[in-house]
């Protein structure tokens, strides 16, 4: 009698959410597997052929697939170090004892809250028309010029934009980790003679890996799954040039309508954000250390 | 001499935050310029401040009515995730047996899909629910009915953590008293978590407000769309006079920057407090 009560309790606050979670996130997820192995156009009339691995084996000899795969992983690489460097100096710089530090922390942390979409509209602006306008203005046009007609630099500015965004949000978390770290340690390395970079490097980087790990985890995830400033910035221009994952998948579901092969894709990008970003958290939740 | 130490260092991190949030104020000031005095100088003041693009872009991107779909997207969807997810955190919690962890796993492990494996199944999988009748695509109900799906794993390992570190002693109490489970989670648990909902509402907002691949998805008819829909089909239109995208952008920019200026703090502390969790 009395299970019985509870457990019309438990089904009662637990199964709305899981109702709602399974039919949006569970079924399409399998859902996904199972049409990764058909070949099909999207018209919900015309048959879906089943054609086992084929469209796997498709993935390794598609050129342009292979291109944007090594593109968003040195996409990758280039940002997430960026990204974190930056982020780490500002932390530093807004935790020193100033009276204008909070307005400062502010400012730098604004660009993550207006959205990938907008930023990237913002810098399609500045980095296109207004460097060439700039560059007018000056008459030096060696890097005063359109910056999103040239395949390099398009890169190039993509990263400044993940940049922008994210460096504000890593910054964050890691002065949430500065502010863990005890008064006590710091002054113990000072009384024991260790000057500002030593106390930097020896004892306030050690202690910081668990924020490390976390700032690597969500810069590492973010820059795969660019999609939003990729949209906007360059839209995969010039030439498809600078596509990344996210929008090659988009790109071949919903504009080439290979909807299989385009979902085989998805399940591989799955595949590799997990196995990246796995592999990341193994190797710094070693480093971490016990203070 | 540390004095004047300080001083320089202020000025060097003022300006560089300057430096650092300038592109919103060349937005902002190129917003008020003609298409001339535009390329004239783009870093230039503008002659006067007039409200002229903003007026045609308010019209063109019917602003009014996109701000009123995002804001009701996005504060139906914070609500719902948080009612649902806190409930269902608790009950995760205090019945700790086997299903109960392997739901919890579940939730936690999908954090890592990628939206993009999971979007042409979902779209099918809607297109369903509509041709049975339950009004999914095209329809901001069904934009939440998603974006609850994909807030949830998210939000119940926040509150999962921290009702773990609540006492069970009160509602034990609460329950000996009779209260039903139902009184005993929104009287006494839900004040409780208050720091955790705060967390998870300001994540939700901030993800919720600048989401565009999902509604684009989803939402097929102009009046239907959310603020990044719409400036992405603005920009998508013509090719860009950018007098009037900046006025555009500012736009779009303004509800974000009165948000930020308003919960500043909270906004900050909550985004750590929901990365250090992670």
């Amino acid at each position: 009698m009395r299970s019985r009560y509870k457990m019309r309790w438990y089904l009662l606050f637990v199964l709305p959410l899981l109702l709602i979670f399974s039919s949006v996130v569970i079924v399409p997820f399998f859902m996904g597997i199972g049409y990764s192995f058909f070949s099909w156009d999207g018209l919900p009339l015309n048959p879906k052929i089943f054609v086992g691995f084929d469209n796997y084996i498709k993935l390794f000899s598609d050129v342009r697939f292979k291109d944007t795969a090594i593109r968003t992983i040195l996409f990758m690489f280039c940002s997430v170090i960026l990204i974190n460097l930056i982020g780490i100096c500002f932390a530093l710089f807004v935790t020193s004892k100033l009276k204008c530090k909070n307005t400062i922390r502010m400012m730098l942390f604004m660009p993550y809250l207006i959205g990938g979409l907008i930023l990237g509209y913002i810098w399609k602006f500045i980095l296109g028309d207004g460097m060439a306008a700039i560059g007018e203005m000056v008459g030096n046009s060696s890097v005063f010029f359109n910056w999103l007609v040239n395949p390099k630099y398009s890169f190039i500015a993509l990263i400044i934009v993940i940049c922008w965004q994210m460096s504000g949000y890593v910054m964050v978390v890691y002065i949430a980790g500065l502010m863990n770290i005890s008064e006590e340690v710091l002054e113990a390395a000072t009384i024991d003679g260790a000057g500002y970079w030593q106390t930097l490097l020896r004892v306030k980087m050690p202690l910081l890996m668990p924020s490390f790990t976390i700032c690597l985890f969500l810069s590492l995830s973010n820059c795969f799954k660019i999609y939003d400033i990729n949209v906007s910035l360059t839209g995969g221009g010039p030439n498809n040039t600078t596509e990344m994952f996210a929008m090659n998948i988009y790109n071949e579901i919903f504009n080439k309508n290979n909807f299989g092969y385009g979902q085989a894709k998805a399940i591989l990008f799955l595949l590799v954000v997990a196995v990246f970003t796995l592999i990341q958290v193994n190797i710094t939740k070693k480093k971490e250390v016990e203070s | 001499m540390k004095r004047f130490k300080n001083v320089i260092l202020s000025c060097f991190l003022l300006i560089l935050g300057i430096c650092w949030i300038s592109p919103v104020y060349i937005v902002f000031i190129n917003s008020f310029k003609n298409r001339a005095e535009l390329y004239e100088n783009i870093l230039a003041f503008p002659k006067e401040f007039s409200l002229e693009y903003y007026e045609k872009t308010t019209e063109k991107m019917e602003f009014m009515k996109v701000l009123g779909n995002s804001l009701f997207v996005t504060i139906v969807s914070t609500v719902l995730i948080i009612i649902l997810s806190s409930m269902t955190a608790w009950m995760l919690v205090r019945n700790n047996n086997k299903i109960s962890k392997i739901i919890f796993n579940v939730f936690v492990a999908t954090m890592l899909i990628p939206f993009q494996t999971l979007m042409m199944p979902l779209l099918q999988e809607m297109g369903w629910f509509t041709n049975m009748g339950i009004p999914m695509i095209d329809s901001l109900g069904g934009l939440i009915f998603m974006n609850i799906g994909f807030g949830a794993g998210m939000a119940v390992f926040l509150y999962h953590g921290f009702i773990k570190s609540v006492p069970v002693a009160l509602e034990e109490a609460a329950r000996i008293d009779g209260c039903t489970p139902w009184g005993e989670f929104w009287r006494i648990v839900f004040p409780i978590i208050k720091p955790t909902t705060v967390t998870v509402a300001i994540l939700d907002v901030i993800w919720l407000w600048n989401d565009y691949l999902l509604p684009s998805l989803v939402l097929t008819s102009k009046g239907k769309r959310t603020i990044p829909v719409a400036t992405a089909a603005f920009f998508g239109q013509f090719t860009i006079q950018w007098n009037m995208a900046m006025a555009g952008l500012m736009l779009t920019m303004i509800p974000v920057i009165i948000f930020y200026l308003c919960a500043q703090k909270h906004i900050i502390r909550g985004v750590a407090a929901g990365a250090v969790k992670l």
